[in-house]
């Protein structure tokens, strides 16, 4: 469903992403893994349009969207939760989500189901419902990710880029968020692009996976093959260490 | 007259004035929160709802209605202008080179007026005479009864707009955060034209109904402008209470300082104000604290 080929993006002189190529199959869960630094949230910005590739292809469901702005690349279905949630903080919790759905406001038909969309959020998230009338700043972190992974959700794509919905999370939260990627993957078969430091967890509950490094794809193959990668072990997943909530 | 009555006629023109400087100082803010951008040229629009008025009432004989809404929309057409050549071009230079624009684009639009008009100084009529009403005891214009309520109509469109419609949401989150919002799909450039249109008009309407009062001529927007600028500041960059409180707060300061000091000390006491609250509370007297968290 999503096919990026040799895309090189760009800040100024900073050679961001060098020739990286990824693709998605519909329904899969795919992660990126890497370092600080190694270009995954640019990644997901340029899939955006939030900073445009300067060459190459990106082809969503037969659209090339390299050249697109953020809101027609939106409206075809593909929606970022960003980086640290960036939520609304002086809106309230309702009105986040009510944004989420700012394209289906356009039509009749899509403001009939913006109020369908925000139950099956409110379910994904009771906690929400809980909140809705406090403004988005006065969440908690997690409550805040949350959020953000429900104001993307408003929008109904067809392929969610989450971008390290776990940081700065406590383990019970953060697995609570992965129940929550899995089952829209399996039950609104939603296409998952998950970017995590959390390699570990990320990998157990994806497809497929890629590796970056400093601006390069170097690495990529089934969730189980990169597990048991050497490379891999030594670099993002710390050999022996275990992740505190699994043990 | 004696003095109560007195001080209640300061009262009043001090309160009306102080609405308009509200206006004013919403105009700023709406640009500002939308862009970062302090729009030195915001006064050029009070000017042009004035003058603009006036020359379709008194020099092509409109009625008083069809003038005021094409000089409305005249001066939002100038707005939209403004912001499609002067500042979009430039959306990637820094903020004090856009408000070097701004200023730039003021004298412009100053001089502009002054060609066209010429640099007399004219009255516009009331709109519904200057036969003074007695309420209570004091006296009241007619024209002040216009001014307050329809700076009271347009504080409450303003806060329906921005608390309760999607797009007024929409510009909230845009300029708390122009990355996020155009990730949900709101097109931030046309967020940015839609405070330039909404300022621009809610300046001119500003110029119009405080025209009948004040008199107007091609350079009244400098004063008009930075009277404005001064409300928004002690309201801390808002466009909510704390700048209706300032203009209020500024207007009567005014109207009692030129009644009981000397009216010469008028527009000084602006600025007293306006580098008093620079230097000692920046943030502003009334603004909200920003709720957050993490
Ligand atoms: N706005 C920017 N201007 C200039 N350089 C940038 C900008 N944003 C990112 N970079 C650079 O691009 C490279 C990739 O950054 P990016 O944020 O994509 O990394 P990342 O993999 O998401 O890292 P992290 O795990 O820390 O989030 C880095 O070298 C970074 O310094
Ligand atoms: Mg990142």
């Amino acid at each position: 469903m999503l096919k990026i080929k040799n895309i090189n993006t760009y800040y100024g002189q900073v050679h961001a992403l060098k020739n990286v190529s990824l693709h998605l199959l519909e329904g899969e869960i795919v992660t990126l893994i890497g370092a600080n630094g190694a270009g995954k949230t640019t990644l997901l910005n340029s899939l955006s349009g939030i900073v445009p590739s300067k060459s190459g292809e990106i082809i969503f469901a037969g659209v090339p969207i390299s050249s697109l702005a953020p809101s027609r690349i939106v409206k075809l279905g593909i929606s970022q939760v960003p980086e640290g949630r960036q939520v609304f903080k002086p809106l309230s919790v309702e009105d986040n989500l009510e944004l989420g759905a700012y394209l289906h406001y356009r039509t009749a038909a899509g403001r009939a189901e913006v109020k369908k969309t925000g139950d099956m959020v409110y379910a994904l998230f009771p906690i929400l419902w809980e909140r809705r009338k406090q403004l988005a700043g006065t969440l908690s972190g997690g409550e805040q990710q949350m959020l953000s992974i429900g104001r993307a959700l408003m929008a109904k794509p067809k392929l969610l880029l989450l971008d390290e919905p776990s940081m700065g999370l406590a383990p019970m939260i953060t697995q609570e968020i992965f129940k929550v990627i899995e089952s829209l993957s399996q039950e609104k078969k939603t296409t998952v692009l998950l970017v995590e430091q959390n390699a570990r967890a990320a990998l157990k509950m994806a497809n497929r996976g890629y590796v970056l490094e400093t601006g390069k794809m170097i690495l990529e193959g089934a969730a189980a093959e990169l597990l048991e990668n050497n490379d891999v072990q030594r670099a993002y997943l710390g050999k022996d260490k275990k992740e505190i909530w699994e043990r | 007259m004696d003095n109560s009555r007195q001080l209640i006629q300061y009262v009043l023109s001090g309160l009306s004035n102080g609405a308009i400087y509200a206006l004013i100082g919403f105009g700023f803010a709406i640009i500002y929160n939308a862009t970062g951008i302090i729009n030195f040229a915001q006064g050029e629009f009070v000017m042009l709802g004035g003058m603009l008025t006036l020359f379709f009432l008194v020099f092509l004989n409109f009625p008083l209605v069809p003038s005021i809404v094409l000089a409305i929309l005249i001066s939002t057409a100038v707005g939209i202008a403004f912001e499609r050549l002067a500042i979009r071009p430039l959306k990637n230079a820094n903020p004090l080179s856009l408000v070097i624009i701004t200023i730039g684009a003021s004298i412009l639009i100053r001089g502009i007026a002054m060609l066209v008009w010429g640099k007399d100084t004219h009255a516009l009529p009331a709109f519904s005479g200057n036969e003074p009403l007695h309420i209570a005891g004091a006296t009241i214009m007619p024209q002040h009864l216009w001014i307050f309520s329809i700076t009271v109509l347009i504080i409450a469109a303003n806060k329906l707009f921005f608390n309760y419609s999607i797009i007024g949401k929409a510009m909230r989150a845009c300029a708390y955060n122009s990355q996020a919002a155009s990730l949900v799909g709101i097109n931030v450039k046309t967020m940015v034209l839609l405070s330039f249109v909404i300022s621009s008009a809610i300046g001119s309407m500003a110029g119009i109904i405080i025209a009948p009062l004040t008199m107007t001529s091609y350079d009244v927007g400098i004063m008009l402008g930075l009277k404005g600028f001064c409300a928004v500041i002690i309201g801390g960059m808002s466009s909510g209470l704390g700048t209706v409180m300032g203009g209020l707060l500024l207007g009567l300061l005014e109207s009692l300082g030129a009644g009981y000091i000397s009216a010469s000390y008028k527009d000084a006491i602006a600025f007293i104000i306006l580098l008093l609250i620079l230097f000692i509370r920046p943030e502003g007297l009334f603004a909200k604290k920003e709720t957050e968290r993490v």
